[in-house]
């Protein structure tokens, strides 16, 4: 039986409210309890390739864990080149011989918006499956995340019978048009800390312009692409469209890169890994490649901010998803005149933040995605700390399972620390102090990264000095985190390039093709 | 002479009970202030049935125009999101596919138009217009702009606010979505005044909506006549858009109405007189094929019907023989009747205007080439034969009044130049119908052809995507298509200076 959610969550209120007191105070000792068994069942674990669950070629299968304990969920089939070889194979076909990029735009509209159907139906059960496979709140997951997911397949489900062309004035008697046609084949590759919210960023607009993918998911959290790509088969996409396989990256997002046969890559990850892909596609075939990468992002405080506000979403922006966020907000500067006010106020706001078992009813943070990542970052903690950084709060692993990680909070923190400098992906909050406008700008932008901001203030000229002025790709006034299908998100400089979402999206999934023609005795021009 | 369907047909379609005949306000459906009934005659067909219909008076559109004005003023619907609005357009359509044999029923007893199309094509599409602008309705950008000193500027593109749309009777269903859909998208509420022969599905409508979660006030549905219900929806003063399909006469009048009230925003999809013109290298089935469902299409009450063929003197006798032997063979009946290709004109008025034309056309000196008489089936109802004009002048009343009937000027040409000339020699520029496979004679005749929908090689190519409307006294403002939502939108530029700023 798949599973109940709901009687999950019914489980979980129980418990709640029996030890509610304890979780309202920092709740260290949740991390050691018993974990809460989800109640889903793993129903697929092996590759999916032309519309069939396949083992991979070489029989190889790989653990994936619950970053709870670092127990085994399940062995899901390990994909190699010989399986990228096939997966692409099948997409080529269903791209060359159709039906998918034939059909009319407006079926393939329909399927789309039947699979967001369906994932509303489902989406307890795919919640679920991805709190146990990432570790991430299981209400954020319900909650935010797949009501985003759903929201940005609807989306792109009505975008596809509206991809416009244009017809070109030329300088002279020539009839000329755009046509904005489908890529053809494209690999995607996703990462782990949002493993269906970045799927829906590249399968929605990849789908709705026609073209066909093969997707590798990331080895840390294989398991909800394959349950979600079973429901848009059955939603009517066609065998071969979408094409999932679960592996490494050295060996599957290698061959996957290099491949000959795919036409276009849409990469989301470490900056040292998009420089790899984008190497391979160099390489290979000069596949177009779409990349969302690292961040370092700068928050600005300024003297006239609502201190509240800023506190809390700044809060949001370090510690939301542990911390896994590559537009987290890593770089707090605050004006000095309210410094002092901003420490104790995040300070205190990281103190009441929820760790625990992310299955549990009001948890806030659940645990790291592994053990090298709990490893790095408790390693960037103790570099804050021998560095002179001033540690407010937290700094230490939760409990003695798992990969739980308290909220940390540095202060006077210098802008060549490694803290400052390093994506670190993970709960640790860094706020630093600056006193003039032009200063911070140059600070806040002094980073190779660009991928988002956020700035705190009530003066419209402010807003939009600091606006301008920043070398990212998202700025959050007065908000943070606010992410929806139709605000385009990407990087400047090393966070990649391309923008997903929104119109902007639809551009990475198709090439415009000029159609010029002479006009004989035309009526105008 | 064109055949006729089953004369003795008690179909096996169920005539539906009429469900709604009250005026749709605020999410209710009440009686008339003015306590007027509309008797609506459905007679046209082999049946006769009378039915009353809510006949509105000024007091009702008030009524509605307070209801709508209060929605889009203080109301849920412009303030959610473009998401949230997509939702509930998307539950309309589903509630429209799971009616679709009664909504069809509705148009058929309304307007006698073809049980089987209705089934299979305008109320199915018409759910489909509705998902088409429900994807839409989170898509309504503005532009960042370039200011050419130190200024932040961008634009808002607004709801308008509440929109009146009157809608004909030749196609109740179509029209109601291609006007109704994108208001919805955009924001916008409204009333709509369906036409006075066809108000039965659009009442319908209204329920569904209603059903779909559409607030009350949205959409308001009044049923009366051009008059009195049109006209005070045409000078209302709360009133922030009209939109209008109908007669190039009585498109006039909107426009003056909206000028002498609040000059409101107006946008008006009038007649047309619109050319298909085909050229010595077409394929003659083909080009046959497009001239007679050009014009016998809903038996020809549809603006954009090719009633003018303008044919190359090289394919002409091949064309023309064909084109006859096809009319003869078109089956004239009951709509209800599948087999049935051309129903019954909508009413009285209508048949006998279309046979008045043909007279005309007798007495000018165009040849009649086949049809030119009523059918009597049964003795009752208004059918006409398909009917072929040939060599017709372009100053003949036939070529150039728009007839609304199954009546087709032909005429012959020689060159380009001239086809071009004469094709645009009308005060109409709805469409225009090119046949031919030389790129550069389509190319040159589709830029110099003043009509706003250009088919080659196709007719009736209508797709949601595709904007539609006319030319000169044909309208202005497009139906379908993006630029359909932003009639239903207005831009406010938005304008702040920039301190400091490192690009411009």
């Amino acid at each position: 039986m798949k599973a109940g959610v709901s009687t999950i969550l019914g489980g979980l209120a129980s418990r709640y409210f029996s030890w509610g007191r304890a979780i309202n105070r920092f709740s260290t000792s949740v991390a050691v309890e018993e974990p809460i068994r989800p109640t889903v069942q793993i129903d697929y674990t092996q590759l999916l390739i032309n519309g069939q669950f396949v083992d991979a070629a070489s029989g190889k299968t790989f653990p994936t864990l619950d970053p709870r304990t670092g127990e085994v969920i399940a062995h899901v089939a390990e994909g190699d080149t010989e399986d990228v070889n096939r997966a692409v194979s099948a997409a080529r076909k269903a791209f060359d011989e159709g039906p998918w990029p034939k059909m009319t735009p407006y079926e393939r509209s329909c399927i789309i918006y039947r699979f967001a159907d369906l994932l509303e139906k489902h989406r307890n059960e795919i919640a679920a499956l991805e709190t146990w496979d990432n570790g991430k709140p299981y209400e954020q997951a319900a909650n935010v995340e797949i009501p985003l997911v759903i929201r940005n397949f609807r989306y792109y489900a009505g975008w596809a019978d509206k991809i416009h062309g244009l017809t070109v004035p030329a300088d002279g008697p020539y009839h000329v048009q755009t046509l904005h046609e489908p890529i053809g084949v494209a690999g995607q590759l996703v990462p782990w800390n949002f493993p269906l919210l970045i799927y829906s960023w590249k399968v929605g607009p990849a789908l709705a312009c026609g073209n066909t993918m093969v997707l590798k998911t990331a080895e840390l959290t294989p398991l909800s692409a394959l349950y979600v790509s079973k429901l848009f088969l059955e939603a009517g996409l066609p065998p071969g469209v979408l094409n999932v396989i679960s592996g490494f990256g050295p060996t599957a997002g290698a061959a996957l890169c290099s491949h000959m046969d795919v036409d276009k890559l849409d990469f989301t990850g470490s900056t040292n890994t998009g420089k790899i892909v984008l190497g391979l596609a160099s390489k290979s075939n000069l596949k177009k490649v779409t990349l969302e990468l690292g961040g370092k992002s700068p928050i600005i405080v300024c003297e006239d901010a609502d201190i509240d506000l800023a506190v809390e979403h700044a809060h949001t922006a370090v510690f939301f998803n542990q911390g896994q966020c590559c537009c987290a907000g890593s770089r707090t500067f605050v004006h000095e005149s309210v410094y002092n006010e901003f420490i104790e106020k995040a300070k205190a706001r990281a103190l009441k933040r929820v760790v625990g078992d992310p299955f549990k009813k009001g948890v806030e943070q659940g645990p790291q995605i592994d053990g090298e990542q709990f490893k790095k970052i408790l390693n960037y903690i103790r570099s804050g700390i021998e560095s002179g950084a001033t540690l407010e709060y937290g700094g230490e692993r939760v409990g003695s399972k798992g990969y739980y990680i308290q909220p940390t909070v540095f202060s006077n923190v210098e802008d060549n620390m490694l803290i400052a400098k390093e994506e670190i992906f993970g709960p640790v909050q860094s706020i630093l102090k600056f006193k003039t406008f032009d200063e911070v700008i140059r600070r806040a932008n002094t980073t190779q990264f660009g991928l988002a901001a956020g700035v705190f203030t009530k003066n419209i000229n402010t807003a939009n000095t600091l606006t301008r002025a920043l070398r990212v790709g998202t700025v959050w006034i007065n908000c943070y985190f606010v992410f929806d299908a139709a605000i385009p998100f990407g990087g400047n400089k090393m966070s990649g390039n391309g923008r997903e979402k929104g119109i902007y999206g639809l551009s990475n999934y198709f090439q415009v093709k000029a159609v010029v023609t002479p006009l004989k005795n035309p009526a105008w021009l | 002479m064109g055949s006729h369907g089953n004369d003795n047909l008690e179909s096996s379609v169920k005539i539906p009970t009429i469900k709604f005949t009250k005026l749709f306000v605020n999410g209710e459906f009440v009686d008339s202030i003015s306590g007027f009934n509309l008797s609506l005659s459905l007679c046209d067909r082999s049946i006769s049935m009378f039915l009353l219909v809510c006949h509105v008076d000024k007091e009702d559109v008030d009524l509605a125009v307070n209801a709508a004005r209060h929605a889009f003023d203080d109301g849920p619907w412009p303030r959610m999101p473009g998401s949230e609005r997509a939702k509930r357009m998307m539950k309309f359509a589903d509630l429209i596919d799971q009616n679709v044999e009664e909504l069809a029923a509705l148009d058929t007893l309304d307007a006698g138009k073809l049980f089987s199309m209705g089934k299979a094509v305008d109320i199915p599409s018409s759910a489909d217009t509705l998902r088409y602008y429900a994807g839409a309705a989170d898509k309504i950008h503005g532009d960042v702009l370039k200011m050419s000193r130190e200024f932040h500027a961008y634009t808002l593109h607004e709801p308008i606010g509440v929109v009146g749309h009157i809608i004909p009777w030749n196609f109740p269903t179509t029209l109601f979505f291609l006007k109704v859909s994108p208001a919805l998208a955009a924001g916008c509420t409204m009333i709509v005044k369906p036409a006075e022969q066809t108000p039965l599905s659009a009442l319908y409508y209204a329920h569904l909506a209603k059903l779909a979660g559409i607030p009350d006030g949205v959409l308001n549905v009044v049923t009366g006549f051009g008059p009195t219900a049109g006209a005070a929806i045409c000078s209302h003063m709360d009133i922030d858009a009209v939109s209008f399909t109908g007669s190039t006469e009585v498109g006039r009048i909107v426009m003056k109405a909206a000028a002498e009230s609040n000059l409101k925003v107006v946008s008006l999809e009038l007649g047309g007189k619109s050319p298909l013109i085909i050229f010595d290298d077409a394929d003659v089935d083909m080009a046959a094929q497009l001239a007679l469902i050009g014009i016998l299409y809903n038996k020809g009450e549809i603006c954009v019907a090719s009633s003018r063929v303008y044919v190359q003197e090289g394919i002409y006798d091949k064309l023309v023989k064909k084109l006859v032997e096809m009319a003869k063979a078109w089956v004239v009946g009951d709509p209800f009747d599948p087999k049935v290709q051309q129903g019954p004109q909508v009413d009285k008025e209508q048949f006998d205007k279309i046979l008045t034309y043909i007279e005309h056309g007798k007495r000018e000196g165009a040849t009649l080439l086949t049809g030119g008489k009523p059918l009597a089936l049964g003795g009752k109802g208004y059918y006409v034969e398909p009917t072929i004009f040939a060599e017709v002048k372009e100053d003949m009343l036939i070529a150039k009044d728009e007839i609304f009937g199954p009546v087709l000027a032909l005429a012959k040409f020689k060159t380009i130049d001239e086809a071009i000339k004469r094709a645009n020699s009308t005060r109409y520029g709805l469409a225009a119908g090119i046949v031919t496979k030389d790129l550069d004679v389509a190319n040159t005749v589709s830029r110099s052809l003043r009509a706003g929908t250009i088919w080659i090689n196709c007719y009736f190519a209508f797709g949601n995507d595709c904007p539609f409307g006319g030319y000169k006294m044909s309208g202005f403002g497009k139906d379908s298509g993006l630029e359909a939502l932003h009639k239903y939108l207005q831009v406010k530029s938005v304008v702040t200076p920039l301190y400091n700023s490192p690009w411009l």
